[in-house]
Formats: C-alpha cells, structure tokens, sequence
C-alpha cells in the first residue's frame, strides 16, 4: 500500500476500499441526482440574475441624442431659445418613461454659429460619445456642414431653421423643422412679395439686400425669383459684409433707387442697424421688410420698439385667432416660466415650438418603429403625418415641409418698450398666407410718414 | 444712380464713422504702437465697457457715454493690474513678444465667455434721447446716433494728443517709445511709465464701448470683428503716432462709406485693405511713421 491508499493488484494499481468511496480526495463527491438537481437549480438561478442584471443594465443605459446648437455667436438667441425647448422635450418624455424603455440623455456643444466647428463636434458625437440619434442644430450654414458627416454616416438628422440645405444632395434622412416647403429659397420670400403685391396701385419695383452669408445668399436668390414671376423691376441689388455697421450709407442708396418695395435678408445686428437707419433716413417706401432675422427675438423687439411698426417680416408662430394648434398654448407657457430662469428668449414664439416639434416627430418614428434604425426611421417619417404642437406636419422627398406655412406678419400698434406687449393678440398681424391671416397689409412704411 | 447729394453723404458718415474707428483704435496704437504690446485682446475690453454702459442705461436709464467715461478710471487700474502681471510674467525675462500674445489671447477668451455666461448671447441694445432722430444741414443728414459717438470720439482723442504732448508724463510716454533705454538713464521709471500708458489704453477701450453700444447692438463675442481692422489702422496710421491714428481712421471710414454707396458694400471690406496696402507699399512706416 502506497502512502496514497493505492495497492498493487497483479501489477495494477486499484484504488484501496477506503479510497474508492466517495470521500477519497482524488475522485471528488459523487455525482448524485440531489447533487445533480440542485446543481441545475444554482445554474438557472444564476443564469436568470444575470440576464435581470444585463436587462436592467440595457433598460437603465440612455438613448443619447447628439448635436451642435449655438449658444453664442450671431445665432446665440435662436439656438439657447431652440435648446431650452429640446431639453423640455427631453424631460416631457422621461417623465413619460423615456424612449423604447430608456431614458433620453442630450449631448451638445456649442458651435458658436460657426459652421467650421461642425466636422469637430459631430465627428466627436459619433466616434468618441457615440450617440445613438443626432439633430440638426439651428442654422444654414451649419446645417449644410452637418450633412455631409450625416451623409456619409448614414444618420437620420432632424434640423430647426435652414433653408435649401438639402436642395443639392437629396438626403432621404434630412429633415427640417422650416415651415418653409420644398423650396425654401422661394417661400421664404413668396407670402412678403404676395401681400405687396395687395397694394393699390401694384408696386413695379422693388430694392434687394442682404448680409453675405449662407442664409441671407439663399433667401436673396429667392427674393429675385419671386421678384421676376410678381413683374418687379429691381433697381437696387447689393450684399453687405457680415460686419457692417453702419447702414446709412446703403439706406441712402437704396432711397436714391426710389424703390416701393425694399426686402432685407439679414441677420440680428444687421436687422437692428438697417431698420435704425430707415427711421433715421426716413426711409421712403411703400412696403419694408423681408427675412430679417433677429426681430423674432424679445430682446431686439423691446428695444426697438415702434421701430417695428409695419415692417412686413417673416415668423413662424405669433398667438393669433388662427394660430391655436393643439397643445400649443401649454407648449409656449411652459416655456416662457422657463426661459426666464435660463436667460432664453422671453417670447419663445420664433423656434422653441419648431425644436420641441421636431423631438416630437423624431420620439414618434422612433416607438412606432420599436428601434434606433435610422432607415427605418427615416422611412417611417416620410410616409407619417404628425400631430404637433405646431399643428400637422408632413415633409417632402427632400425633407423640407411638404406644404410652406410661413406667416408674414406687420406689427401694429407698438409704443413703447414694454415686452409684454408682444405677447398680446392684436399686435402682430398675420396679412399672409391667407389662410391664417388676421388683417390685412397696412402701407405705406411707417418711417416715410 | 449716384448723385452729388448722395456722395456728399457718404463723405460724411465716413468722417463720422472714422471718427469712431479712431477712438477704438487708439488704445491700440498706445498699447502696440509705443508700447510693442500686442494686446489682441483690446476689443474685449471695448466690449466690457459696452456691457457696463447697457446695465446703468438699462437699470438707472444714465447716458452710456456718461457711463463709460465715469467707469474709465476703473478701466485704467484695471490697465495698470494686467501690465504688471504681463510685465512680470513675460517682458521682464524678455520673453514679451509670443508668449505675451498667447497671454492676452487667454485675457480675451477668459473675458469673452465671462460676458457670456453673465449676460447670456442676446444682442443688446441703448436708449437714449439722440438714437433715432437725425441733424440736417443742407443737403446732408447726420443721425444723432454716430454724430455723439463722433464728438466723443473726437474729445477723446484731442485730450490724449494734448496730454501726450504737453505733459511730463505724457511726453515720457513718448520717450520711452523712442528710446526706452535712455529714458532709463534720465532716472525715470520706465516700468512705471509703461504701465501708466497701458492702464490710459485699456481706459480709452472702455470709452470706446460707451461708443460702440450707441452705434449698433452689442453681444460679447462681437469684439473679435474688430481685431483686424483696429491693428489694420494703427499700422496704417504709423506706429505710435495719435495723428496718424485719426487720419488712417478717417481714410477707412470714409473709403467704405463711399465703396458701399458706388459699387456696393460687399466691396466696402476689400477696397479698405487695398488702400491699406498701397499705403504700406508706398510708405512702409504708415503715414505718419517714423
């Protein structure tokens, strides 16, 4: 006998009887069926805590919507108004539960209306914070540095307020919360030349000018279509630098072309400065405005005050008797308690709705479609009709809205300096299209009188 | 079709627009031109001043100009703080020159987004009693609103010019521009001199703001539009020199009004440089270089 309790036997080796028991060290317990079953029990009680584990861990780990918003820059106003609507969004539907069971975390950086940080910001969403949806931020010119990385990344993008970025690609995954139409260049400036052209006599002429950007190049190119198809002659025709200051000088110019209709495309200091110098020239002309971006905003509205009466511009929502979409009201007192505490936009009535509307759509494609698949998602947009806060919404092959819903609005009645005032019915008046107009176009321009 | 009336006009808001353009760019060309400090981070302070006027105007209703020149001698401490920690840091050691421009880079960046996050990204804008109406004399019409700047401007400028030449300080400003080393060995503190000048051009910056908020709405990051065109006049004028500061304003001012009222204002930008060129290719030390 071994140390080991193994003997030989005719020059094998057998384990001794006190080895071959179940106890011996060598061979382990026996493998008996109460061994066995609950064995089995252990295994399934470990294999269900994980898959639990693995479920909660899924179901706690958050859809991370993506994007770049301007939180400064010339679109700083627009984009922190635009972004404090996302985030309402954002904390409606966790409240709701979240999306497909998981709560939404946004992550955004500010591009500072710059179109040359987009590649950065967005190639950093996809590579590096690995986002599972993206949104489009506001602004043409970013928007348009945006679609390439989406394209080429095959992503669904949904953006708030750009014109014509698609009109070169036809992204079938591009969509755009403008309530522009399929041709945005010309819509943007369609309902201002149909409601000049309500003047008695006609007006034959009309002055263009815009600042020298992305935006203000494609809402010019329109103005001049729109100009031809009415029978306007343009007698005066310029850009100006994004930094000009001072606008007398083209205001001059503009009065020496004697012109009964002046269309401005422009963006906020622009806008402020053009429509000073008018009053200052008292600017002679029978109808001014245009896509002037900027007089949406509370700020430029209360400072300018009087300044805005009948300047005939472009809004995307006003409280108005024919403006009262379902949940609209809500959307918009929700946002002024809120935007007060955040330092956004008091009035919250040019893109806020339009942003908020956007997430609608996209929380929307992503439940019915039960997944993050952006064909599927951009598909299932495509083909839907939403409810929205900004009433129904149904996009074209290109993504713009299928049917423009820009409202050119003159106000009326402004004195003084008190914002409040502009959150009163009555005090901007829808005069195109007419389908949602509440008066009529009042001329000639206040500042010639 | 342009007229006489139209080109007389536009004379003229140039000389008033060139008028501002000096006030913003004297600091600059005390700082850069006499000093060899490249402040890029001048238009900010411009900008701080903007701010400080739209908050008295905002809650007090104070005039913004009124304002600005109250608040200069803040400015002129806060001058006097930045040149020592700059001279402390960096020009002592010799190191002025590119580490000094990432330092003031830093300044502008860390003031810029201080305005941010205080005032938020909205434009802001002034009231006063001369935003509006206009001045007529013949044929041509002046709006208050750049005619006040003008006249500040103007004021500014013209005490400076007479400080710098009449009085002892004033004067070995300008010495230690020349010649900093044999300022030294007349027993003058030069260390002290420059910081005095720095402090006079972070002042004038603020001035300048009271200026700029009247003229058009103000935001914080509006400031780096006017970098270029601050550095592009005081070269333009001669380095160091008030006068030439003023008249390279005027030639600017006047160059883009009459550019936007002939052929447009996108040309306005690229005709302005071109004289700036032509300029410097015909007289390199600017017009009234040395």
């Amino acid at each position: 006998m071994t140390k080991h309790g193994i003997r030989r036997n005719h020059g094998k080796c057998v384990l001794s009887p006190e080895l071959s028991s179940s106890n011996n060290p060598l061979k382990g317990p026996r493998l008996t069926r109460r061994l066995f079953g609950r064995a089995l029990m252990a295994v399934s009680a470990l294999a269900a805590s994980r898959s639990t584990l693995l479920s909660s861990a899924l179901a706690a780990e958050p859809i991370k919507i993506g994007f770049g918003m301007a939180q400064s820059g010339p679109l700083g106003g627009n984009g922190k108004a635009a972004l404090l609507a996302i985030e309402m969004w954002r904390d409606d539907v966790n409240a709701r539960g979240g999306l497909l069971g998981r709560p939404v975390k946004l992550i955004y950086y500010d591009d500072q209306s710059n179109p040359t940080l987009i590649p950065g910001i967005y190639s950093k969403l996809l590579d590096i914070d690995k986002v599972d949806l993206l949104l489009g931020g506001y602004g043409t010119a970013v928007q348009a540095a945006a679609i390439a990385i989406v394209m080429q990344r095959k992503q669904v993008l949904i953006g708030t307020g750009a014109v014509a970025v698609n009109e070169k690609y036809n992204y079938d995954k591009y969509f755009q919360m403008l309530p522009s139409g399929p041709n945005s260049r010309i819509s943007s400036s369609e309902g201002f030349f149909q409601a000049a052209m309500t003047m008695e006599p006609k007006p034959k002429t009309v002055a263009i000018v815009g600042a020298l950007t992305e935006f203000s190049r494609n809402v010019i190119l329109g103005a001049r279509e729109n100009a031809e198809k009415y029978g306007l002659k343009i007698v005066y025709d310029s850009g100006y630098p994004s930094n000009q200051m001072e606008f007398g000088s083209i205001i001059r110019s503009i009065q020496a072309a004697n012109p009964e209709v002046v269309f401005v495309a422009s963006y906020p200091p622009d806008s402020a400065g053009i429509i000073r110098a008018a009053y200052e020239q008292k600017l002679k002309t029978r109808i001014f405005g245009g896509g002037m971006i900027g007089l949406q905003y509370s700020e430029l509205k209360q400072q300018l005050g009087p300044m805005m009466n009948d300047v005939l511009y472009y809004e995307f929502y006003v409280p108005a008797p024919t403006t009262n979409f379902p949940g609209i009201k809500e959307f918009i007192k929700a946002y002024q308690e809120r935007a007060k505490k955040v330092g956004a936009d008091l009035l919250g009535f040019f893109l806020p709705p339009f942003a908020y509307a956007g997430m609608e759509i996209l929380e929307k494609a992503v439940t019915v479609t039960k997944g993050l698949d952006p064909n599927a998602i951009g598909r299932y947009i495509h083909a839907t009709t939403f409810d929205t806060v900004v009433g129904k919404v149904a996009f074209a092959p290109n993504g713009d809205w299928a049917k423009p819903r820009i409202f050119f609005v003159q106000y009326r009645g402004i004195v003084g300096n008190d914002v409040d005032q502009f959150k009163q019915v009555g005090k901007q008046i829808i005069v195109e299209p007419q389908e949602f107009a509440s008066g009529t176009l009042h001329y000639p321009f206040a500042a010639s009188q | 079709m342009v007229t006489f009336n139209l080109l007389l006009n536009a004379v003229v808001t140039g000389i008033l627009l060139g008028g501002f353009y000096a006030a913003v760019t004297i600091g600059i060309t005390i700082a850069f031109g006499m000093l060899d400090i490249v402040n890029i981070a001048h238009p900010v302070f411009i900008i701080m001043g903007s701010f400080i006027a739209y908050i008295v105007n905002r809650k007090f209703g104070v005039d913004p100009i009124l304002t600005v020149v109250v608040a200069s001698p803040l400015f002129f401490m806060l001058g006097i703080a930045i040149f020592r920690f700059y001279y402390a840091a960096f020009e002592s050691s010799g190191k002025g020159s590119l580490r000094g421009l990432a330092f003031f880079f830093g300044i502008l960046f860390v003031i810029e987004v201080t305005l941010l996050l205080a005032f938020g990204v909205d434009y802001r804008l002034v009231q006063t009693s001369y935003i509006g109406p206009n001045v007529g004399f013949g044929h041509v019409d002046l709006p208050l609103r750049m005619v006040v700047p003008f006249v500040g401007s103007i004021a500014m400028v013209s005490g400076l010019h007479i400080f710098f030449s009449h009085t002892f300080v004033g004067r070995a400003i300008m010495a230690v521009a020349q010649d900093e080393f044999a300022l030294s060995l007349m027993a003058v503190d030069t260390v002290a001199i420059k910081q005095l000048a720095f402090g006079i051009a972070i002042a004038t910056g603020a001035i300048a703001g009271g200026f700029l908020i009247v003229i058009q709405p103000v935001d914080p990051s509006l400031g780096r539009e006017y970098i270029g065109r601050v550095f592009a006049i005081c070269v333009l004028g001669g380095m160091g020199s008030i006068t030439g500061t003023v008249i390279a304003a005027f030639i600017l001012g006047v160059v883009e009004t009459i550019t936007s009222t002939l052929f447009g204002p996108s040309w306005a930008p690229a005709v302005s440089f071109t004289a700036l060129l032509l300029t410097l290719a015909v007289r390199p030390s600017g017009i009234m270089g040395r």
